[in-house]
């Protein structure tokens, strides 16, 4: 296991909204060659205890970043790599 | 305003494609550019300044705002007010009823809140200014935020907080002046913006396909049916008309941006206004899915009276307007 693997989290209780930023999350990290551990919290309880009050909700690294919204590709791309301590922009494609 | 979007599209209607004003295709075409482009507009101005304001009074503000101040009854109109700038997913209706209680919010705070944040959002209130003008838009926004006032103070009066889910009740015990457990940062304004934007495009992407397939319904019904063609089956005269309108619209769940254009048609065709409007708001305010979701907070009972307090106001609002317009 590595200490600092980035993790993802996203709460929501499965709309719409909150399955798309999953993917999105998945998809931004396989196409730059992230190691990420992605999860989805549905479980209400577990989000109610975090005290966030509109979903989807993303934390990165214990930090949160977006809540009730859904970010752009580019922004999304950019809260993940900015928790990679010396990411550089790898040139896939 | 929007003089200018009107002469673009005759031109491209009249001139470029040659179709003859009075033909249903011609004035179905034009309804159609001309409305989706100034309500797609409308829908960038609009998602871009509830953002600024989302943006410095986000949801955790308001909430420890409204706990933290007595504010001796204004805290309904307050709760109803925030619910209308706050975006809402219905899905986050039952983490946001959670954070409310937690924060020691009395029930029928809460409900304004919940009542109103549904009803008027920037998406409703854009489509809505584009396709029926300022001051219908005003006297929805108005009423829903009144509709959202009365039915808190009312299920407030009722006193139902034993009627509660018992997983709530426990939340509310162990409830403590709780702060968010994640960091978040503070951002200048200019910082802000890029991120305000992006939200904006993001809310219009995900919206667009709805405007744009409400408002070619409404266009094609537009083109099609005669002007006054519904007044002679559903007039302002027909009692019932209200109360039906109403109890067809609860169950539906619909995207309000897709809804508006056709219910614009309606009106435009003889429903009168209110009928209308109420139908709206039964449609977009309560649906089986909302239902659903609050049973892991709320007992049965208690969303059955929840439902009927505020079907019951949407009605009698509903009344009021095809009294006064």
């Amino acid at each position: 296991m590595e200490e600092n693997i980035l993790t993802i989290r996203v709460f929501g209780t499965g709309c719409l909204r909150c399955n798309e930023l999953e993917k999105m999350c998945f998809n931004v990290c396989a196409e730059n060659d992230i190691d990420a551990d992605i999860q989805k919290i549905t479980d209400i309880n577990k989000i109610a205890e975090t005290g966030i009050m509109v979903t989807p909700a993303l934390v990165i690294n214990g930090k949160l970043y977006a809540k009730g919204k859904l970010p752009v590709k580019s922004t999304l791309k950019h809260w993940i790599t900015e928790n990679i301590p010396g990411y550089t922009e790898k040139n896939t494609k | 305003m929007f003089d200018w979007l009107q002469n673009i599209s005759d031109w491209l209607i009249y001139n470029i494609m040659g179709l003859s004003e009075q033909s249903h295709l011609g004035s179905a075409l034009n309804f159609f550019i001309y409305d989706t482009i100034k309500i797609l507009i409308l829908l960038f101005i609009i998602t871009f300044v509830m953002g600024i304001v989302n943006s410095y009074f986000p949801i955790e503000r308001i909430r420890n705002f409204l706990s933290r101040n007595k504010l001796y009854g204004i805290e309904y109109l307050l709760a109803s007010l925030f619910g209308a700038v706050t975006p809402f997913c219905s899905c986050s209706s039952v983490p946001l009823f959670i954070g409310f209680v937690k924060g020691g919010i009395p029930l029928g705070v809460t409900f304004a809140f919940l009542v109103t944040s549904p009803l008027i959002n920037e998406v409703a209130v854009a489509v809505f200014l584009g396709t029926f003008g300022i001051k219908v838009t005003a006297i929805y926004v108005i009423s829903g935020i009144l509709l959202g006032v009365t039915s808190g103070i009312i299920l407030g009066k009722l006193k139902l907080e034993y009627l509660l889910t018992d997983w709530v009740k426990k939340v509310w015990q162990d409830s403590e002046k709780e702060n968010e457990k994640f960091r978040t940062e503070k951002l200048s304004f200019v910082k802000r913006i890029p991120f305000i934007l992006n939200d904006a495009w993001g809310i219009i992407k995900s919206v667009a396909i709805y405007v744009v397939i409400g408002i070619a319904i409404g266009a094609g019904m537009h083109g099609y049916i005669p002007e006054g063609f519904f007044e002679q089956y559903i007039g302002k005269d027909t009692w019932y008309a209200v109360p039906l309108a109403v109890i067809i619209g609860v169950p539906m769940y619909a995207n309000a941006a897709g809804i508006i254009p056709v219910i614009q048609v309606f009106v435009a065709k003889g429903i009168p206004i209110g009928t209308s409007l109420s139908f709206m708001m039964a449609v977009v305010g309560l649906s089986i899915p909302e239902a659903i979701l609050l049973k892991k907070v709320m007992t049965g009972k208690l969303i059955a009276i929840f439902f009927s307090v505020v079907t019951v106001c949407i009605v009698i609002s509903g009344y009021m307007f095809n009294l006064f317009f």
